[in-house]
């Protein structure tokens, strides 16, 4: 299984963004490139919340255009508002396994195994707001951790968090890629993230995306667009 | 967004409401005679509209001024609830306050009696200064919120440069109030002139003959009494080119939101002492003064009658409620469903329909239901459906300017979320659209819901056997039964308010 970009050309105004690359399965990809270059782009195109203008997005031999957001095989994170303030933790996690939340004995065990694998085990009542911004971040995990989907997108979802929180967020996130078996694609500014969590990285410059290089050799001897924007 | 259908509710009700707006206005120039039908008397009501308009707007923003000045500078016990009732007149029934206004200025009201004392003459409350008087006992309040809320918006650094720099009052007003006010009055002033242009219920009860009839009430008279149906369809096209034309003008001139804004008063200007402290403190009071005494009279006069209502009005009251429920629910359902679609950004069309009731009466809507029905049911038969329907169209300008910023930040916020989570139809509905959509809604609800309550309109060109609340208090009013009508009054008062409230509060629960 593989997610395919084939001919792919995006374009919003005078952006443009273009990508012809292969992920294959499993791979933890960092995503990388200046601001405004087209990362968060890359993901919602692979999330389905923007359609490409010409080529294919293809995810295990089918095309993924005629799929909406929510039944593609993706989990996204995103930078903010990965949680409904309105609802109890149970229920936000509950949200991954259905959203009309009917959930039976079962399911409802299952919610309370992956609030407790994320060690929030005793919070499922609390709504965010009562949470610290670590313990948000978990219970966005552990939504992720139950959807169990192939594909992970993160889009900066940790940047909010202090290093050490941070570290400790991705290296949960780590456990769970590793027992999902998901993809990952992790938009990041940092390269100290990259080089811990991604061993590829997909470099998007003018307004293209780059097949994946092994993420040790491209930062230490970086193109000139990239080197200018790491400083 | 790549997934989503083509078509959704929102389009539907957007299409229907164009439907009966269109519909309607088709049927009322479909009847109207040329302009050539309408008599002198019709060519005065339309001067009379016009011109009472533009004096009952420029004493609003002028007398607003002041009052506005004095309670942005000055901090004293109550001042929070003063400025929360002056958001009240809003869904104050008009014909309550009409009785109030009577209670204090009519004949036998407080201030003739005090002229009588003094041997001066007496002076009416009937006639195109009583018309005058109820426009501004409306709109001053409304004109104060608007201009408070200029006041507000400077920022309280440029107060605090201005004390640096030792700026006289003088200096304040120069440098930074006035540029405020070149700026705000010119859009409170057509918000209040738009308010008077559509004027019915006071033109109807204190207004009337050949020196204070507005086009509204000339369409009433002519549907009512002459029973000339292309007259008044004619009347209904003069304004229709009213509205018209007085929302181009809004579309140069900004009207400032009237409503929800936060009202707290940190780092206002500063307070000078002295004369000017006097002053603030009597211009305070006068407003007050102006807005509460009316009310309180009415209420004086009502209250200890209240039990004893005759049962007819209790009958009025219960289908009152039940229509202004219905009514508050349709534009409810209108409003969500338009939000929705506007905030997915499917394309504007379903915004301008959400506003045409803007350009339409409830007059000249109502005449035109009635040309559209009259083959099919009878008058009597229509009255109570068509004021339902006409009141919850009536709403929707308002409710959809308080849902449509709130949709929009829930679309921004949550969308992609939502959508990640595959979380559509009645699940994202009960999940998500209606938590967080809430207040707004409860909000709009209200205000639905007391319109409709207070409403004396369109029902009056129907039916005087199942009279609403309003019209039973009316023709309480005709009769002269006085106690009776200030007993109904409060009534009214208090079933409007509480609707207000019970939808506010209901969209609170959560919080």
């Amino acid at each position: 299984m593989t997610l395919e970009f084939r001919d792919i050309l995006v374009r919003q105004g005078q952006f443009t963004l273009t990508a012809d690359l292969t992920l294959p399965r499993g791979g933890r990809f960092a995503v990388i490139g200046p601001s405004g270059s087209g990362k968060s782009t890359l993901l919602s195109l692979i999330g389905g919340y923007l359609s490409p203008d010409r080529g294919r997005l293809i995810w295990d031999g089918q095309d993924l255009a005629d799929q909406a957001p929510g039944q593609r095989p993706v989990s996204t994170l995103f930078q903010n508002h990965n949680l409904f303030p309105h609802l109890s933790v149970k229920r936000n996690v509950g949200l991954g396994l259905r959203p009309d939340l009917r959930l039976d004995r079962h399911q409802q065990q299952r919610v309370a195994e992956a609030l407790q694998q994320v060690g929030l085990a005793g919070m499922e009542e609390r709504r965010p707001a009562a949470l610290s911004g670590g313990q948000q971040s978990r219970v966005a995990l552990a939504r992720v951790l139950l959807r169990a989907r192939p594909l992970l997108l993160l889009d900066e979802p940790f940047s909010a968090l202090g290093p050490a929180l941070k570290s400790e967020m991705l290296s949960l996130l780590s456990r769970i890629a590793d027992d999902t078996g998901a993809t990952v694609l992790m938009v990041t500014h940092d390269p100290a993230d990259a080089r811990a969590f991604a061993p590829q990285t997909v470099l998007i410059e003018n307004g293209q995306a780059r097949p994946p290089r092994p993420t040790g050799p491209l930062l230490d001897d970086p193109p000139p667009g990239l080197r200018a924007y790491l400083g | 967004m790549a997934a989503g259908l083509p078509l959704s509710p929102g389009h539907a009700i957007a299409a229907a409401l164009a439907a009966l707006i269109g519909g309607t206005l088709a049927a009322v120039a479909w009847v109207a005679g040329g302009l050539s039908a309408l008599s002198e008397w019709d060519m005065r009501a339309l001067w009379f509209t016009l011109w009472q308009a533009a004096l009952s707007a420029t004493l609003s923003a002028v007398l607003a001024v002041p009052v506005a000045r004095a309670l942005a500078r000055r901090q004293f016990p109550g001042r929070g609830l003063l400025v929360t009732l002056l958001g009240a007149p809003f869904i104050l029934p008009v014909i309550v306050a009409i009785m109030g206004l009577i209670a204090v200025f009519g004949r036998n009201g407080a201030l003739n009696e005090g002229l009588r004392a003094l041997g001066l003459p007496e002076i009416s409350i009937y006639g195109w200064q009583g018309v005058i008087l109820a426009h501004v006992f409306f709109n001053l309040p409304l004109s104060v919120r608007l201009i408070l809320q200029g006041w507000q918006a400077i920022p309280a650094e440029r107060f605090r440069l201005a004390a640096s720099l030792g700026f006289a009052p003088r200096d304040i007003a120069r440098h930074l109030e006035r540029p405020m006010l070149r700026a705000a009055l010119p859009g409170v002033w057509l918000a209040v002139f738009l308010v008077c242009l559509t004027s019915f219920t006071v033109a109807l009860a204190l207004g009337g003959g050949p020196r204070a009839t507005t086009v509204e009430l000339a369409i009433y008279q002519a549907f009512r009494f002459d029973f000339d149906l292309g007259r008044a369809a004619t009347l209904g096209l003069v304004q229709i080119g009213l509205c018209v034309g007085a929302l181009m003008a809004a579309r140069w001139i900004a009207i400032p939101a009237s409503f929800g804004a936060g009202m707290d008063a940190r780092g206002g200007p500063v307070a000078p002492g002295g004369w000017r402290r006097a002053a603030d403190a009597a211009v305070i009071a006068a407003a007050a003064v102006f807005l509460l005494w009316p009310l309180a009279a009415v209420t004086a006069l009502g209250l200890p009658r209240l039990t004893s209502l005759p049962a007819e009005v209790w009958d009025a009251a219960v289908r009152s409620v039940l229509m202004a429920v219905t009514s508050a629910g349709l534009a409810l359902g209108a409003c969500l469903a338009l939000a929705l679609a506007i905030a997915r950004g499917r394309g504007r069309w379903i915004e301008t329909a959400g506003m045409l009731p803007l350009i339409a009466s409830p007059l000249v809507l109502g005449t035109g239901l009635f040309i559209l029905l009259r083959g099919l049911v009878t008058p009597q038969q229509m009255a109570l459906p068509v004021t339902v329907a006409i009141n919850a169209a009536m709403a929707l300008p308002f409710g959809l300017r308080a849902l449509i910023p709130a949709a929009r930040s829930l679309q921004a916020d949550y969308g992609q979320l939502a959508a990640s989570l595959d979380l559509r139809g009645w699940a994202r509905l009960r999940y998500l659209t209606l938590p967080r959509l809430a207040r707004p809604l409860g909000f709009a609800g209200g205000l639905a819901g007391a319109l409709a309550m207070g409403d004396l309109g369109v029902i009056t060109l129907f039916a005087s056997d199942q009279p609403t609340l309003p019209l039973k208090l009316y023709q309480l009013m005709n009769s002269y039964r006085m106690e009776d009508a200030a007993a109904a009054a409060v009534l009214l008062m208090v079933l409007s308010f509480a609707l207000f409230w019970l939808f506010d509060k209901g969209g609170r629960l959560d919080a």
